[in-house]
């Protein structure tokens, strides 16, 4: 079964964050609150829907994701791109830090992600 | 260069407050996302991948000094210390915080510059040869042709929602610098037989998915009628062009449906309407912009320069900058510098806060406090002295800005990609970075020569790579980052599209593809034969053997 989870961007700054289990929203992907299902998903981003109404995110939508462990990683490279920051400002990331290999990076492109 | 004069300022003000008072709403929820989106967009804000994105206008790419340095103000005040020069000749700044966009907008207001019609399907920034005015090639100066489009397409009520975006680029000279070719109105300045100057009036190219080279609309128009003309082929584009499907809806499918006769036929028929009434500019209108376009205040100086000449004999590492990135001038003693924004591995078109202080400095010192911003993402000192080209390259040298690969491989244009965009499909700058590092050595780059690689990260095209001799177009294949190969583009006058060369390659393979690629032409080329001029003569053949074996 595919994992989801709800990410949006921020209204204020138009950051990347992700929906938690609480009902908040983490710029951590780690935080975020996972779907087991379709129907949970679907469920989730209609929970998500609220923080549209509440002008704090923009154009929440739900990404694949594998977990493992403690961490979680995005099917698709474009939302691990969005996860970390951009790959070629390493500094402007999110965690400069952060240098674990993305779902899919290709070896030549693994600067950051 | 061009002041704004009481009307401007008062305009550009009141759009500011305007936004402020939209940007406010958004925040309590009086507007809603649908409702601000657009709003936004008007005023040049997007939402990419990790933020928003201010998209300013540089007009026909021509900065002064003072406006530079605010834009590097902006950069370290409400962003992360970096802009981003585009195939536009527009600056783009990645970070800043809506809240902080109204500020900004101020912050621009005050020195003369704006985002009004940085995006939206509207008339955007009419583009330009960054030698304008200077370029020894030149029969007259495009920056006052592009004023009067620039001053006559804003907030023009007729083109607010026209059924794309549209953008017009105008060249003076010979060599054409602004892939005018690929533009929805292409503009070439020429002399009739009379000796008359007047327009080469071309309509229907354009990039992305469809990519197409313009075709003459008409050979030679009168000056005095530029406007009514404009408005004409306008006309006949909001009217006819689709509307129902955006992948349809430039004018260069209208052009390509109707046909060139019958595309004409309709303009003129148009034109025949509107040119005997109040379209066009009053001469002492024409004269009035004309006059911020003047020539500076030149010294008469010798044509050659002993110091110019002995520090090239001297210096080999100037003589090699001189050689690619200084241009002829039109006044004697004088050269066009350009400054490269592609140092080795770096980002293509990005420019530190800091370096464009250094350059807004060094413009103020050296070339009459004015610098250009190029559609290959480089920056043009137009007016420098011949004998002053030493000091500038020191300088430049100490700020890490004296890459000496204009037109060379190296000097690659790469849009922002999937690290910043939210269009993109894959990444373009690695791509870029990778190259860079792997064509590095400069001798190698000048055995190679001229050859303009273009990286673009979706079909859109904003990396212009179908009119590069060797482009590169980033896709989504199964969830991974691939990259398609096309040979033989041209920007240039003889204009042309690329010729996809075969299968797409993994993120991994694309460089040795290249560099391929690359090898082949060296081992087929004729005396003096350019990349480009080679494709031209064996096709892609070769390279495809090369690239994917004999069969």
């Amino acid at each position: 079964m595919t994992q989801q989870v709800v990410t949006a961007n921020r209204l204020t700054d138009g950051a990347v964050v992700y929906f938690t289990v609480d009902g908040q929203w983490s710029i951590w992907l780690s935080e975020a609150g996972i779907a087991e299902s379709e129907t949970e998903g679907e469920a989730l981003l209609a929970s998500a829907q609220e923080a549209v109404d509440a002008n704090v995110v923009v154009e929440p939508y739900l990404i694949e994701v594998r977990s493992e462990g403690s961490t979680i990683k995005p099917v698709r490279y474009r939302e691990a791109i969005r996860s970390k920051g951009p790959t070629t400002h390493p500094h402007h990331g999110r965690d400069a830090a952060f240098a674990v290999s993305g779902a899919n990076a290709p070896a030549a492109f693994q600067n950051g992600l | 260069m061009y002041r704004y004069d009481e009307f401007d300022h008062a305009f550009v003000q009141q759009r500011v407050a305007q936004f402020r008072d939209q940007v406010s709403r958004r925040l309590t929820g009086d507007l809603g996302e649908n409702e601000f989106k657009p709003l936004r967009l008007m005023n040049g804000v997007y939402l990419q991948l990790h933020a928003y994105m201010l998209r300013v206008a540089i007009p026909y790419g021509v900065l002064s000094s003072r406006q530079l340095r605010m834009l590097a103000h902006i950069a370290r005040t409400y962003d992360k210390g970096f802009g981003h020069f585009t195939t536009r000749q527009n600056i783009q700044f990645n970070w800043p915080q809506l809240v902080d966009v109204p500020d900004i907008l101020d912050d621009l207001a005050s020195v003369e510059m704006h985002a009004i019609q940085t995006s939206g399907n509207c008339i955007r920034n009419t583009t330009s040869d960054p030698f304008a005015g200077a370029a020894a090639d030149e029969i007259e100066d495009p920056r006052v042709y592009c004023e009067i489009i620039r001053q006559w397409s804003t907030l023009h009520p007729e083109f607010a929602f026209l059924p794309r975006k549209f953008k017009i680029a105008v060249s003076g000279a010979d060599t054409d610098r602004a892939a005018v070719k690929f533009h929805d109105i292409g503009i070439y300045i020429r002399r009739d037989e009379a000796g008359e100057v007047g327009f080469e009036i071309l309509a229907g190219g354009g990039l992305g998915r469809t990519p197409m080279v313009a075709q003459t609309v008409r050979e030679f128009l009168p000056k005095q009628h530029l406007l009514s003309y404009l408005e004409a082929i306008l006309r006949v584009y909001n009217r006819l062009g689709r509307r129902d499907n955006k992948y349809k809806a430039r004018i260069k499918i209208l052009l390509h449906a109707t046909g060139i006769e019958e595309f004409r036929r309709l303009v003129e028929e148009e034109w025949k309407v509107i040119k005997d009434l109040d379209y066009d500019l009053p001469e002492h209108e024409m004269q009035r912009i004309q006059a911020y376009f003047a020539p500076p205040p030149y010294e008469t100086l010798d044509a050659t320069s002993r110091r110019f000449e002995s520090a090239k004999f001297s210096n080999p590492a100037f003589a090699d900058w001189a050689k690619r990135n200084v241009h002829g001038h039109k006044q004697p003693g004088y050269g066009i510098v350009t400054i490269s924004l592609k140092p080795i591995g770096g980002v293509p078109g990005d420019a530190s806060a800091d370096e464009m202080d250094f350059v807004a400095d060094l413009a103020e010192r050296y070339s009459l406090g004015e610098i250009r911003v190029t559609h290959r993402q480089n920056l043009v000192l137009a007016q420098v002295k011949l004998e002053d080209l030493e000091k500038v390259f020191e300088e430049l040298v100490d700020n890490g800005l004296a890459t000496p690969n204009e037109g060379l491989v190296t000097d690659i244009i790469a849009c922002p990609g999937l690290d910043y965009c939210a269009l993109a499909n894959a990444r373009s700058i690695p791509v870029a970075q990778r190259i860079s590092e792997r064509l590095a050595d400069l001798r190698h780059q000048h055995d190679i020569g001229d050859l303009h690689l273009n990286i673009s990260g979706c079909i859109n095209a904003c990396g212009h790579h179908h009119a590069a001799t060797l482009g590169i177009l980033g896709v989504d294949r199964r969830g991974e980052e691939y990259y398609q190969i096309t040979l033989g583009g041209s920007a240039f006058e003889d204009a042309s599209v690329g010729s996809i060369v075969g299968p797409a390659f993994s993120a991994d393979g694309v460089v040795d593809a290249v560099e391929t690629i690359i090898n082949t032409y060296l081992g087929i080329r004729e005396d003096g034969e350019t990349f480009l001029g080679a494709v031209r003569r064996v096709g892609i053949d070769p390279f495809k053997g090369a690239l994917y074996g004999a069969d």
